[in-house]
């Protein structure tokens, strides 16, 4: 019997693991930093502080409003220069709080040692309640704040927590490189949030790729056996959500519902780390590790960068040449978004850094589509992009709607394993934008 | 042999026979009485069903006015008032008189003036880049250059000129709408064409403050507010860090034209202005250049575009041309410094045509 995977789809692109066991280094703090505040997948945090206040690391500087929103801390301390609308990683200017740093003086009762903490003391309420205030979001990139995750509805039992460590998009290691040197800090976040869950069981799911974290993560847990860790086969896209349900428990998520339909709620290893370090230590999430690679970087590496820090701070320290780069890429080739200017700042979603080469960065001649069904063969969701690609460039909202649109997770293999390089997936994100347009419409209706 | 033929041609004839008289008593039965205003109605529109209108098409706007029977919000722009006074008699009511009006792009930011940041190669649909960035010159609010308005005009009055990466508006636009619609970012607007053609708006929408917006654009709107404390007549809205000139109310004297720093209110088909003598009138210290530079207007003459001379030197060109000919005919120049200059002399027999 192979390794377990999910059923539909997939595909194998060039791993270019550059940055691979390159331990994770601090990086300098700049003189000033810019803390956006649109850094979580749904409504945007609202200042509540003004010039001139003096704040320290890990101080509350912005407050969630509405139910799908986060809490963002201070990642320096110092003066705040201004509040003002600034270049953000997409090119348009969103509200964010410049600050002006001052030393590294940290808020009180934060822990910033590095001892670890196994004993959990608080009640499930309570890390619920902490997840919330230290404004925990999900590592993987799509940052979904996590106390969501936590306030599961009256009636419904997650059976099982899986931690999704597959870092299945090429070139990232940061998730890696966590699993190597924070394994036991890790285990003790997993153990944190089955006991604000209520869940029996966590599976690990790793690509097997990564035989040294599956390793050590194996011998950290040890003898218990209410958490397993899984070697998964490497086939992208492994660590989509509705994937790896799939491929650990070959169970399938129904359209447009959510994990814990089946019995699932599933956190990256990074968010692991994350509520660990906010649980046992009280510090807020204000740094995360973000892989700087690509082959223009001469010294690709794993680092962990606070909040707020420009992105060119880090292909600098990464010894990046400007000359042979093309192109700048906030997140993984596959799923990440490239960025207009290296002034923006990293986010709490800013997994990886990826520098592409000049001649690699210009799309290849779209050509027509010869039906050879490639697209549709790989597509994880069970969609036929070339045809949702068609409809939605017709802009027949419906019938992309009863086509199941929504659907699709955006993983971009359709795009990578097309032989015309045709613009599938830039189609149907216009597709999907116009059909939630629509949707919204009839709400309001 | 020849009963078979016989008897086919019989029995044919019988069921024909037969069939007739059905489908006469049924058509009787059945009969649709329409009323035959909606026939003459439909006749006399101009059948584009472009949906300027705001109905479905020339069939259902017809129906729609006769059922009605008034003429209280019903426009058809592609006719114009001289259709809708002809409709009037069919009526039996009395026309409403409306402004023409005309397509115009609030945006300037050509690559020259909004210069490009990065290279973008992906797909370029407006309403797909506009969610993706915020387009290659930085502007958020500005023209992305994909073409959208283009692809939905139906009276071939746009189309995209490479020079500038910019929409431009031809004479024979009809406001329809459709463009207006199509655009993502609300760039295009109908106004009142104005007396002769002339017109004057503000050619941006940037709604940043004044260094920020000038920083992506050179001519963007920056919120100095030269413009509005020069206009007498209260005709020029101002929100947002940008000014609006209500062409309901502005009387065309273009003052806000030369106080504006950044040229970003644009004024088409005017007379060449008198002239300021050789000094380059570019306003940079918008309040007391302006009122010097249009004292000195009065007095001398020269084509307005030497004074813009320095950096568009094309320009200089056309004006002397528009200045020949603009004797006779009111000519619609697309956009200052943008249309190419031989689509636009195709125009400009176009419309002496049309007007003789």
């Amino acid at each position: 019997m192979g390794l377990l995977t999910f059923r539909i789809g997939g595909i194998h692109p060039p791993e270019n693991k550059l940055s691979k066991g390159m331990s994770i280094q601090g990086i300098e703090i700049p003189e000033q930093v810019v803390v956006p505040m649109n850094q979580n997948l749904g409504a945007p945090s609202h200042p509540i502080v003004k010039k001139g206040d003096e704040v320290k690391v890990g101080q509350l500087i912005a407050e969630a409003k509405g139910f799908i929103a986060a809490n963002i801390h201070s990642p320096v301390s110092g003066k705040i220069f201004k509040v003002e609308p600034r270049l953000d990683s997409t090119g348009f200017r969103k509200e964010s709080i410049i600050i002006n740093v001052e030393g590294d003086e940290w808020a009180d009762g934060i822990d910033n040692t590095d001892t670890l903490v196994k004993e959990i003391k608080l009640e499930a309420k309570e890390i619920t309640d902490r997840i919330k205030q230290c404004g925990i979001v999900g590592l993987g990139g799509a940052t979904f704040p996590s106390h969501v995750k936590y306030m599961v509805p009256e009636g419904k039992t997650p059976e099982f927590l899986i931690i999704n460590a597959v870092e299945c998009e090429p070139y990232l290691t940061s998730d890696h490189q966590l699993m190597l040197e924070k394994g036991a800090e890790i285990i003790v976040g997993i153990r944190i949030m089955m006991k604000a869950l209520g869940t029996k069981k966590t599976i690990i799911g790793i690509e097997n790729n990564k035989p040294d974290a599956i390793d050590s993560i194996r011998k950290l847990i040890g003898s218990d056996s209410d958490i397993i860790v899984e070697a998964l086969k490497v086939q992208y896209p492994q660590g989509g959500e509705k994937q790896l349900i799939d491929a650990l428990l070959k169970r399938q998520i129904p359209s447009g519902k959510l994990p814990l339909e089946v019995g699932c709620v599933v956190n990256n290893v990074g968010t692991a780390f994350a509520i660990y370090e906010a649980v046992q230590k009280n510090k807020p999430l204000i740094e995360r590790i973000v892989t700087v690679t690509g082959f223009p970087v001469k010294n690709p590496s794993n680092y962990r960068v606070r909040v707020g820090i420009p992105i060119s701070d880090l292909l600098e320290k990464a010894n990046c040449d400007m000359e042979a780069t093309g192109k700048i890429i906030n997140g993984g080739p596959m799923m990440g978004k490239s960025i207009p200017s290296t002034e923006a700042a990293v986010t709490k979603g800013t997994s990886g850094v990826l520098a592409i080469r000049k001649e690699e960065s210009k799309r290849a001649e779209v050509r027509n589509c010869i039906r050879c069904g490639k697209c549709t063969s790989v597509c994880p969701m069970g969609l036929e992009p070339h045809l949702l690609s068609i409809i939605a460039r017709q802009g027949e909202n419906e019938k992309c709607e009863q086509e199941l649109i929504m659907d699709c997770i955006e993983c971009g293999s359709c795009v990578y394993t097309c032989p015309s390089s045709r613009p599938l997936l830039d189609n149907i994100r216009l597709g999907k934008s116009n059909v939630s347009f629509m949707i919204r419409q009839r709400s309001v209706k | 042999m020849e009963s078979a033929v016989l008897y086919a041609i019989l029995s044919m004839s019988a069921i024909g026979i037969g069939a007739a008289v059905i489908l006469y008593f049924v058509a009787q039965k059945f009969k649709v009485i329409e009323d035959p205003k909606i026939d003459l109605v439909d006749e006399a529109l101009p059948g584009a069903n472009c949906g300027g209108c705001g109905y479905a098409g020339c069939r259902a706007f017809a129906e729609g006015m006769v059922k009605a029977e008034s003429m209280d919000g019903f426009f058809c722009p592609v006719g114009g008032n001289d259709l809708m006074k002809s409709l009037a008699p069919i009526l039996g009511v009395e026309a409403q008189e409306k402004k023409p009006q005309i397509a115009v792009l609030r945006c300037n930011g050509s690559i020259k003036n909004s210069i490009p940041k990065f290279e973008y190669d992906g797909d370029n649909t407006c309403s797909f880049t506009t969610n993706l960035s915020a387009g290659v010159g930085g502007c958020q609010f500005g023209c992305l250059g994909g073409g959208e308005c283009v692809d939905a005009c139906d009276f071939d009055a746009m189309y995209m000129d490479p020079e500038t990466n910019l929409p431009v508006v031809k004479v024979n636009c009809v406001a329809c709408n459709a463009c207006v619609e199509a655009c993502p970012r609300d760039i295009l607007e109908l106004r009142n064409r104005g007396p002769k053609e002339k017109r004057i708006f503000v050619s941006c929408i940037n709604e940043e403050k004044g260094p920020l917006a000038k920083k992506n654009c050179s001519v963007a709107c920056i919120g100095c507010k030269a413009c509005v404390k020069v206009c007498k007549f209260d005709a020029i809205d101002f929100d947002n860090f940008l000014a609006y000139i209500n062409y309901e109310a502005c009387t065309l004297c273009r003052k806000c034209v030369e106080v504006c720093p950044t040229n970003a209110i644009h004024e088409l088909n005017f007379k060449p202005r008198k002239p300021k003598a050789e000094i380059p009138a570019k306003v940079v210290k918008p309040k007391v250049d302006g009122v010097e530079a249009s004292k000195v207007a009065a007095k001398t003459e020269a084509p307005k575009a030497e004074v813009k001379a320095e950096d568009a030197p094309k320009e200089e060109k056309k004006t002397e041309d528009i200045k020949d000919e603009a004797k006779a005919t009111p000519i619609v120049e697309d956009k200052k410094e943008t249309s190419s200059k031989e689509i636009v002399s195709d125009e400009k027999v176009e419309s002496i045509k049309d007007n003789k």
